[in-house]
């Protein structure tokens, strides 16, 4: 019986999987769903995958704001390291820091990790889940601005990870104001400029 | 040409040129863990923008999406990929110390080294 509804609670993935089958295949018809599906199924039911739990609540002001910086951050990225790879001369200093995340889910360490990797001058070396620290390379201390700057990028990246996907509880939980603080006090702030 | 036309091809050739720069950040940083930059940052945005370019040239929804999941998968597995060769550069001592301002890894993983492993309360 646990196993059963272990199962059920994995339909997100299943539909998933099966939106992926029918993209790839590039038409909706209903073989194509139905098949999907059923390969979805076997895969989820044969292929055991440790249970990560989303315990989360998505919040569409965040994710916007999240995904348009992330595009912002890779173009930033793109043209800082072409500079550097086209200019003469020194290649620049890196650096291996470490950057203590506020949340301990392993979900916002996992997204908040693969997002560092795609954006300025930082690739993660090492995760360390228990006390959710990140080991992160720097490219180019200087163009970070120092070593602060570039754990203080990284924690901004969590910190709209977690304003985008984070329950109210945990964000609490990370010591950041509640969002409807956030929302409130942005106006506020434009009045008193 | 069309608007659209032009765009695809300022894509392709942006994309194109950002490949290229990889390729060459690749060959000159010296180091593995330079080189992982040059691997994943330029080469990201430049398939984006040949994706875009195709998308924009081809006009079709359903190569549209396709190219999206393209885009997709690159961005979930280049970090990975970039962080297992990180990490196994790192741990083989592949890496050069002497291009580091500091490294607080090497720092932590000597002092877990030399402390004893205390009883584990869990």
């Amino acid at each position: 019986m646990a196993e059963r509804v272990k199962f059920w609670t994995r339909w997100p993935m299943v539909l998933w999987l099966a939106a992926v089958w029918v993209l790839l295949w590039g038409d909706l018809t209903v073989a194509n769903v139905v098949v999907g599906l059923v390969l979805a199924v076997l895969l989820v039911t044969l292929l055991r995958m440790p249970k990560v739990g989303f315990e989360g609540r998505p919040w569409l002001p965040g994710i916007v704001v999240l995904v348009v910086w992330f595009l912002g951050d890779v173009v930033m990225a793109s043209v800082q390291v072409a500079k550097k790879a086209l200019s003469p001369g020194e290649p620049p200093h890196g650096a291996v820091i470490r950057v203590r995340l506020r949340s301990h889910s392993d979900l916002f360490l996992t997204i908040t990790a693969q997002l560092c990797s795609l954006v300025p001058g930082s690739i993660i070396v090492e995760a360390h889940r228990l006390t959710g620290t990140l080991y992160v390379h720097v490219f180019d201390v200087a163009e970070a601005g120092g070593i602060d700057g570039a754990r203080d990028h990284c924690l901004k990246v969590e910190r709209r990870v977690l304003y985008a996907f984070a329950t109210d509880e945990a964000l609490a939980e990370a010591g950041l104001p509640p969002r409807r603080r956030l929302l409130r006090r942005r106006p506020a702030a434009e009045v008193t400029r | 040409m069309s608007v659209l036309d032009w765009f695809a091809s300022i894509c392709f050739f942006l994309g194109c040129a950002l490949n290229l720069i990889a390729a060459i950040g690749a060959l000159r940083f010296p180091d593995l863990l330079s080189r992982m930059h040059a691997a994943t940052k330029p080469q990201v945005l430049g398939l984006m923008l040949v994706m875009a370019g195709l998308a924009a040239s081809l006009g079709s929804s359903q190569l549209t999406w396709k190219l999206t999941i393209v885009v997709l998968f690159q961005f979930m597995t280049a970090p990975v990929s970039a962080h297992m060769v990180g990490r196994s550069g790192y741990r083989t001592g592949k890496v050069r110390e002497d291009l580091l301002v500091i490294d607080e890894l090497t720092e932590d993983l000597d002092r877990a080294k030399s402390t004893p492993i205390p009883p584990s309360s869990s």
